[in-house]
């Protein structure tokens, strides 16, 4: 007799081939893993002990140890995670408000193809003016403070928003949007039945490269107004010439970003389901 | 099956499209009618004006000259009586399928337990129920061509237009969907226009086989298919005796160059 579940039991049985093939990916992506653990360990490792021997200058380069110290003090003086923390705020906020903003600024063009056609010069001028020379406008009409800083960031990721956005509004098939015409979608519906999550995997784009230029916008920001924040740290640290607080900060914000990164990355895992 | 009245009735319609580079007359002075129930088929070249015609006829796009009365009454704008399928399926692949073949219901606010209970049955008696809370990238070619037919069922439609509704697809898939197609909407007792520059095909599927000549198009002639087969299918349709000839006629007629 052929019972119905032989035709199964077969294909789940792992053939040896299969086993072969497996296991040697999995040992290449151990081989990998292990090979980029080890340069930045090794790298350590090297930086400590030249700095050490003193073979480089430790003044001007620094060195883990006293990286560590020097986090170590901060976290003691109860200072670190309120500087992390208004530096993160503000880069949150900056790529959120940036992310929405351009997104409903998007919408508004896409709506009107009149506005689209006027506004279109002012956004390719807008698009190639580097926003950071705006910062000193921001300050003197905002005030030196943490506002200006957000304004900052999203000064900086609006406009390529607005772009990206529209393009992929733009980009949407029009089949799909006749299919929804054909049953008498108006504007609105066909917005958000078609356009808006047709264009979703667009607007988690943006929202990738809205962290990291709201990171330049925020650390600008502090940079110019430094009251509080990881830029404040890195920028005071270069007056007084201590290289180990910049050192220390630097370190610090790549492993706020890359968190940060990874963050969208997940959102985006959990809001495409399809 | 009994004819009655008819449900299309096409008027002297034409259609020119304007741009920077001058004005392109798609088609006119087109004039046709179809009964209720029957299955027509247009054939015409590439770019002669077919979906033009159907978007027309759904009420997407208003004629330049002459007009389209359904049940005796002007298209004016898009119309409740008429579904439309597409040569994709254009399931949103950010719905499940159920959720796809309620979009229509959603679009036009008639979305009630009654409505939604009818799309379910259609649900079940075509084979997706189990598949209702996919994704429709976990169905094949042919199951996403039915949900496209079930989404259009869905609100009750009395006339289907099918734009190429299978060009889309390969060759074997093809006759399989055409046939799966074709038998739903028997089941269902639909009009149906099926637009398409297969002429096998055509023939196939179609009561009446409507020509259309290259552009600007015009109604070149109108073949009433007469097949001689126990139980007419697209399938079984292709063995009949009658098949090659109606295709040699209207493959004469298309006049197709290179
Ligand atoms: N929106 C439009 N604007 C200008 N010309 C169009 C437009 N849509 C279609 N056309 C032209 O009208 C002709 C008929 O198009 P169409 O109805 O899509 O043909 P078919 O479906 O038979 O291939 C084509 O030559 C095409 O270039
Ligand atoms: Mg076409």
């Amino acid at each position: 007799m052929f019972s119905a579940s032989s035709p199964k039991n077969v294909t789940e049985e792992v053939s040896a081939e299969q086993k072969a093939y497996l296991a040697k990916i999995r040992l290449k992506r151990s081989v990998i893993l292990l090979t980029q653990g080890s340069i930045i360990v090794v790298f350590f490792i090297l930086w400590e002990l030249l700095a050490g021997w003193g073979i480089i200058d430790a003044f001007l380069t620094s060195q883990p140890s006293r990286i560590y110290r020097t986090i170590m003090n901060l976290y003691q003086e109860g200072v670190l995670f309120a500087h992390i923390g208004i530096t993160c705020l503000e880069t949150i906020l900056g790529f959120l408000l940036g992310t929405i903003l351009g997104t409903i600024i998007a919408m508004l063009l896409w709506w009107s193809d009149f506005l689209a056609k006027v506004f279109e010069p002012y956004l390719v001028v807008l698009n190639s003016l580097p926003k950071i020379a705006l910062a000193p406008i921001f300050i003197v009409w905002i005030g030196a403070g943490p506002s200006s800083i957000i304004v900052m960031a999203l000064a900086i990721s609006l406009i390529v928003t607005i772009m990206e956005v529209l393009n992929g509004f733009i980009a949407v098939d029009p089949d799909k949007v006749k299919l929804v015409q054909t049953f008498g979608a108006n504007r609105w519906q066909t917005f958000i039945k078609v356009i808006l999550p047709s264009s979703f995997p667009t607007i988690i784009n943006a929202l990738k490269i809205n962290v990291g230029l709201s990171w330049v916008g925020v650390i600008v920001g502090e940079f110019l107004v430094s009251k509080a924040g990881i830029g404040y740290l890195i920028v005071y640290g270069g007056q007084v010439f201590q290289l180990d607080l910049v050192m220390a900060s630097v370190l610090i914000l790549a492993v706020a970003a890359a968190a940060m990164y990874k963050a969208v990355v997940y959102l985006e895992k959990f809001l495409v389901k399809w | 099956m009994l004819l009655l009245e008819n449900i299309i009735e096409v008027n002297h319609l034409g259609m020119k499209y304007h741009s920077l580079n001058g004005e392109i007359t798609a088609l006119q002075h087109i004039d046709f009618a179809v009964k209720k129930g029957e299955f027509v088929c247009v054939v015409g070249p590439s770019g002669c004006g077919k979906s033009t015609l159907l978007s027309m006829i759904a009420g997407l796009l208003p004629p330049t000259s002459g007009q389209i009365l359904i049940e005796g009454i002007p298209v004016t704008g898009a119309s409740s009586k008429v579904g439309y399928m597409l040569q994709k399926d254009y399931l949103f692949e950010w719905r499940t399928i159920l959720e796809n073949i309620l979009l229509g219901l959603e679009i036009r606010k008639t979305l009630s337990s009654k409505s939604r209970t009818y799309a379910i049955e259609l649900l079940r008696t075509y084979g997706l129920y189990d598949f209702e809370d996919k994704y429709p990238q976990q169905l094949s070619g042919g199951m996403r061509q039915r949900a496209a037919l079930i989404r259009t069922l869905a609100v009750q439609p009395e006339i289907l237009l099918l734009d190429e509704a299978f060009s889309a697809l390969d060759y074997q898939t093809r006759l399989v969907v055409s046939e799966d197609i074709y038998g739903i909407i028997k089941q269902e007792n639909k009009t149906a226009i099926l637009v398409t520059h297969d002429i096998a095909e055509s023939i196939s599927m179609a009561d009446r086989v409507i020509v259309l000549s290259r552009r600007p198009a015009v109604v070149k002639n109108i073949y009433e298919i007469q097949l001689t087969c126990e139980k007419r299918t697209p399938i079984s349709s292709r063995n009949a005796a009658e098949f090659k000839l109606y295709f040699n006629q209207i493959w004469k007629e298309l006049d197709v160059h290179v």
